[in-house]
C-alpha cells in the first residue's frame, strides 16, 4: 500500500510551501519565506506576504517536483489550504491550486491548515502511528487552538482559541519591547539562556476560577505582554537596569506553563492520554521539556512531528489530502474559496 | 491558441486564437470572490473549446494595474496553469486589453479604490492595429489625472481575458515586447513603521 501521490500548495502566512508526499511518505518539503521581509516591521505584514506568494509559487512547485523526482502528470491529486489563515494571502494558493488541478486534469482537495497541522504527524519516519483519539496543541504567530481529533478527515472538534493575541506574536511583542529582533521566539529563547524562569511572576491568562467557567480552553496573551511592558517600565522608570535574561525566561515560563497546562487538562478531563504538538511555537525548546515533564507525569503520550513540520509547510497539506483520498472522500468542488475563518471542524472545504 | 486570465477588475478567462478568434470567453463582473470563480470559469472555457491542454501555445495573463488582491489570483493562477500544461506564460498590461480595437487616441481609466484610479493613454492604434501606449499605467486622484489634448476619456470597468489573449496573440505574431514579469500594483504595500514600543504606563 503506497498510497496516493499528492502535492500541497500552503499559502495561509508568509510561508509559501509546496510539499509533496505518497500517502505517509515525505517525498518533497519545499518552503520559502517572506520572513525576512516582515522583520522590519516587527509581524507579519499581509500584503507583504501575499506578494512574496506570488512570486515564490513557480520556483517552489518546480524546486519540490525536482527534488521528489516525480512528473506531474505522475500525480493523483492536489491539496490546498483553503483557511484559516490571512486572506489575501490564501487567494494566491488557492488560485494556484485550481489552475494546476485543471491543467493537469487532477483531482483538487481543498483542506483545513489547523487540521494540516495535526496531519504532519502521519509524516514521521519512525513508523509509529497516530493514535486517535488524540488532544492537538497548535501554536504558532498565527494560531493558538486546542483540538480534539477523533479522526483526522472527519471529527475534529475545537476546544479552545486564543481570545486575542497568538502564542507567537506574543512572543515577536516582548522581545520587541526587550529590544530583540524579529522573529521573537528563536530571539526570546536565546535570551532567557540563564535567566531565572521564577524570577518575576507574569500572570497566566485565563486561568482564575472564574475565567476558567467560560474559557476552560481558551487562552489569552495580550494580558502577559502588558504585564511585561509594564514590569520593564517600572525598571526603566527607577532608572534600574533590566534583567533581560530573567525576564525572557519568566516570560517564556509563563506562556510555556499555560499552554501546557490547558493541553493536560483537555487530556484528562476528556479522558484523551495523547497530545500532539504543532507549529511554529513548538520549535521552541521550553514547550516541549515543560511538555514532556507533565505529560509523563499524568501518564499521557506526547507526540512531536519532526520540527520542520511543526512550522507552516505543503507537506502537511498534501498529507492531509491524502489522507482524504485514503478515506474515499470526494474531491471539492471547483468553487471554494479562500476562507480566512474557516472552522477547523470544516476539515475539507 | 492562448489561455488567458485576467482579473484586474473581475474575474475573466478566455480562449483566444489568431486565426479563429475568441473561441470560448467566460466572466464575472463581482470585483471580490476571484479565487472562488477562477476554477470554474477556466473550467468552463476548457469545456466550451474541448481541445487537450496540449495544443495551447501558452498562457497570457493581465499584470494590472488593478486592485492587489484579486489581481494576484489571475497571475498565481495562469502561473500555475502554465507550470502544469508545460508552456510559456506571456505578461500583457491589463489597460492594453481595453484599449485593443480602439482606433482613436484614449484616456482609459479604472478604478483603484480608495478615491484613486487608474489611468493609460493611448494614441492610435500602430499600422499592425496594436494599441500605442504613450502614458501610464500609472496611479493617481481623480482630479489629478493628465489632461490631453484629443484625447476621449474611456472608464472601463471590465477587461476582457478574449480581447487579452488576441492582443498577446497579435503582439508574437508582429513581435511586439510583452510586459514585465512584476505585477502592475502601482501602491506600496499599507505599513507604517512604528517608533518602537509604546508605552503602557502613564
Ligand atoms: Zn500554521
Amino acid at each position: 500500500m503506497s498510497g496516493a501521490l499528492v502535492l500541497g500548495i500552503e499559502t495561509s502566512c508568509d510561508e509559501t510551501g509546496i510539499g509533496i508526499v505518497r500517502g505517509t511518505q515525505l517525498l518533497a518539503n519545499v518552503i520559502s519565506s517572506s520572513m525576512d521581509e516582515h522583520a522590519r516591521y516587527g509581524g507579519v505584514v499581509p500584503e507583504i506576504a501575499a506578494r512574496a506568494h506570488l512570486e515564490a509559487l513557480v520556483p517552489a512547485l518546480r524546486e519540490a517536483i525536482a527534488t521528489a523526482g516525480i512528473d506531474l502528470a505522475d500525480l493523483d491529486a492536489i491539496a490546498v489550504t483553503s483557511g484559516p489563515g490571512l486572506s489575501g494571502a490564501l487567494m494566491v494558493g488557492v488560485g494556484a491550486a485550481k489552475a494546476l488541478a485543471l491543467a493537469l486534469g487532477k483531482p483538487l482537495y481543498a483542506v483545513n491548515h489547523l487540521v494540516g497541522h495535526v496531519g504532519a504527524d502521519v509524516l514521521r519516519d519512525d513508523g509509529t502511528e497516530i493514535e486517535l483519539p488524540t488532544i492537538a496543541l497548535l501554536v504558532s504567530g498565527g494560531h493558538t487552538s486546542l483540538l480534539l481529533v477523533r479522526d483526522l478527515v472527519s471529527d475534529v472538534q475545537l476546544l479552545g482559541e486564543t481570545i486575542d493575541d497568538a502564542a507567537g506574536e506574543a512572543f515577536d511583542k516582548v522581545a520587541r519591547l526587550l529590544g530583540l529582533p524579529y522573529p521573537g521566539g528563536p530571539q526570546i529563547d536565546t535570551a532567557a539562556a540563564g535567566g531565572d524562569p521564577t524570577a518575576i511572576r507574569f500572570p497566566r491568562g485565563l486561568t482564575r476560577a472564574k475565567d476558567l467557567e467560560n474559557h476552560r480552553y481558551d487562552f489569552s496573551f495580550s494580558g502577559v505582554k502588558t504585564a511585561v511592558a509594564r514590569w520593564v517600565e517600572q525598571k526603566q522608570d527607577a532608572g534600574e537596569p533590566v534583567p533581560i535574561a530573567d525576564v525572557a525566561a519568566s516570560f517564556r515560563e509563563a506562556v510555556a506553563d499555560v499552554l501546557i497546562t490547558k493541553a493536560i487538562a483537555a487530556c484528562t478531563d476528556l479522558g484523551v492520554p495523547r497530545l500532539l504538538l504543532g507549529g511554529g511555537v513548538v520549535a521552541n525548546a521550553r514547550l516541549r521539556e515543560l511538555a514532556t515533564q507533565r505529560a509523563a507525569v499524568e501518564g499521557i503520550a506526547l507526540r512531536v512531528p519532526p520540527l520542520d513540520l511543526c512550522t507552516d509547510n505543503g507537506a502537511m497539506i498534501a498529507a492531509l489530502g491524502a489522507q482524504l483520498i485514503a478515506a474515499g472522500h470526494a474531491p471539492s468542488s471547483l468553487a471554494f474559496g479562500a476562507d480566512s475563518t474557516l472552522p477547523v471542524a470544516v476539515v475539507q472545504a | 491558441m492562448l489561455l488567458a486570465i485576467d482579473t484586474s477588475a473581475g474575474t475573466s478567462v478566455a480562449i483566444a486564437d489568431r486565426g479563429v478568434g475568441i473561441i470560448a470567453e467566460h466572466s464575472s463582473t463581482d470585483t471580490r470572490g476571484h479565487a472562488e470563480i477562477i476554477g470554474t470559469l477556466i473550467a468552463s472555457c476548457l469545456a466550451d473549446w474541448g481541445g487537450s491542454v496540449t495544443a495551447l501555445s501558452g498562457v497570457a495573463v493581465g499584470m494590472g494595474p488593478g486592485p492587489f488582491t484579486g489581481l494576484r489570483v489571475g497571475i498565481a493562477a495562469a502561473r500555475a496553469f502554465a507550470f502544469g500544461a508545460g508552456k510559456p506564460v506571456v505578461s500583457v498590461v491589463s489597460h492594453d486589453a481595453i484599449a485593443w480595437g480602439v482606433a482613436d487616441p484614449v484616456l482609459i481609466v479604472t478604478d483603484a479604490r480608495r478615491n484613486e484610479v487608474y489611468w493609460s493613454a493611448y494614441s492610435s492604434a500602430d499600422a499592425a492595429g496594436l494599441p500605442m501606449r504613450v502614458g501610464g499605467p500609472g496611479l493617481s486622484r481623480p482630479e489629478d489625472l493628465p489632461v490631453l489634448q484629443g484625447y476621449r476619456r474611456l472608464d472601463a470597468t471590465t477587461v476582457s481575458a478574449g480581447a487579452l489573449g488576441m492582443l498577446a496573440e497579435m503582439m508574437f505574431v508582429h513581435e511586439r515586447a510583452f510586459a514585465g514579469d512584476d505585477a502592475l500594483y502601482l501602491r506600496s504595500p499599507d505599513v507604517t513603521l512604528s517608533s518602537g514600543p509604546k508605552r503602557v504606563t502613564g
